[in-house]
């Protein structure tokens, strides 16, 4: 991890209470790294259709089971992880929503608004022998870079230094 | 997180059922449910969702729109939709449930389309 990553980590309990509380912490989160509101609620939701995937299909609802949430906060992006305790998926087995005959169905679409909204999205096998989703938003602009350019800051750019 | 509220008035046959708050995995994804199949017992089969002050639906809320929606035709009846707030109109957009459902921008037309 890069020194200049910030880094929190949650352990939550698989029932649905624990959505709304992912949802919640990573809006903060998300704030306070200055996404605009719409921003703010593409990841909410990607977060909680996340940690529903984790709660249903990989933790099967048992509540011996946990769901990880990690949230990376670096100089680019913000990346969430959510790993779950379950048997793990592949995303080619995942049915696309949008095909006509799973238009209609009650369930399904979580994974396809998680990579709608994120910038990036992928599954791959978590470390507890489950899924884990990994999920990133670039980090917006700074104000005083976009009239500039539209130059996100490099390492450099924050390091202050003094002239000879 | 607010959640769901519904409060349902009758126009003729037609059953309005006026919901504001959250319709997301849980108390909102569960009233919504409940709200339906009541409406359905009782014989009441031609429903419009006001969803003008409902701010938020997640995949479990759209579930549960589709599950009304199948229910209701399954009971030879019509569930319209009224009154999309932008965010809801984007997530039935892109998930092209929009095209499914009939969406309605004004009451009296929704409540005409029944006759």
């Amino acid at each position: 991890m890069a020194p200049d990553t910030k880094h929190l980590e949650v352990t939550l309990d698989t029932q649905v209470e624990s959505v709304n509380l992912a949802e919640e912490m990573c809006l903060r989160v998300a704030e306070a790294a200055g996404f605009a509101e719409d921003e703010c609620y593409r990841i909410g939701m990607s977060v909680r259709e996340g940690v529903i995937n984790a709660f249903h299909y990989g933790n099967q609802e048992k509540p011996d089971k946990k769901i990880h949430l990690g949230i990376d906060l670096t100089r680019e992006k913000m990346v969430i992880h959510v790993m779950d305790e379950g048997k793990g998926f592949r995303l080619v087995d995942v049915p696309d929503p949008l095909a006509e005959e799973n238009l209609l169905s009650t369930s399904g679409r979580g994974i396809f608004l998680m990579r709608t909204f994120m910038d990036e999205f992928d599954v791959v096998p978590g470390c507890t022998g489950g899924a884990e989703i990994i999920m990133s938003k670039k980090l917006p602009l700074p104000k005083s870079a976009s009239g500039n350019g539209n130059r996100r800051p490099s390492n450099s750019d924050a390091t202050p230094h003094q002239e000879a | 997180m607010p959640a769901l509220y519904a409060t349902t008035r009758e126009v003729g046959v037609i059953t309005l059922v006026d919901l504001s708050g959250r319709i997301a995995l849980g108390e909102g994804s569960a009233l919504l449910r409940k709200t339906i199949r009541d409406l359905l017992d009782s014989g009441h089969n031609k429903i419009v969702l006001n969803l003008g002050d409902v701010n938020y639906i997640d995949s479990s809320g759209i579930g549960e729109l589709v599950s009304g929606f199948t229910a209701v035709r399954s009971r030879e009846g019509e569930l319209k939709l009224l009154h999309l707030t932008k965010k809801v109109h984007d997530l039935l957009q892109i998930t092209k449930l929009f095209t499914v459902f009939d969406v309605y921008t004004d009451e009296p037309t929704a409540v005409r389309s029944f006759q």
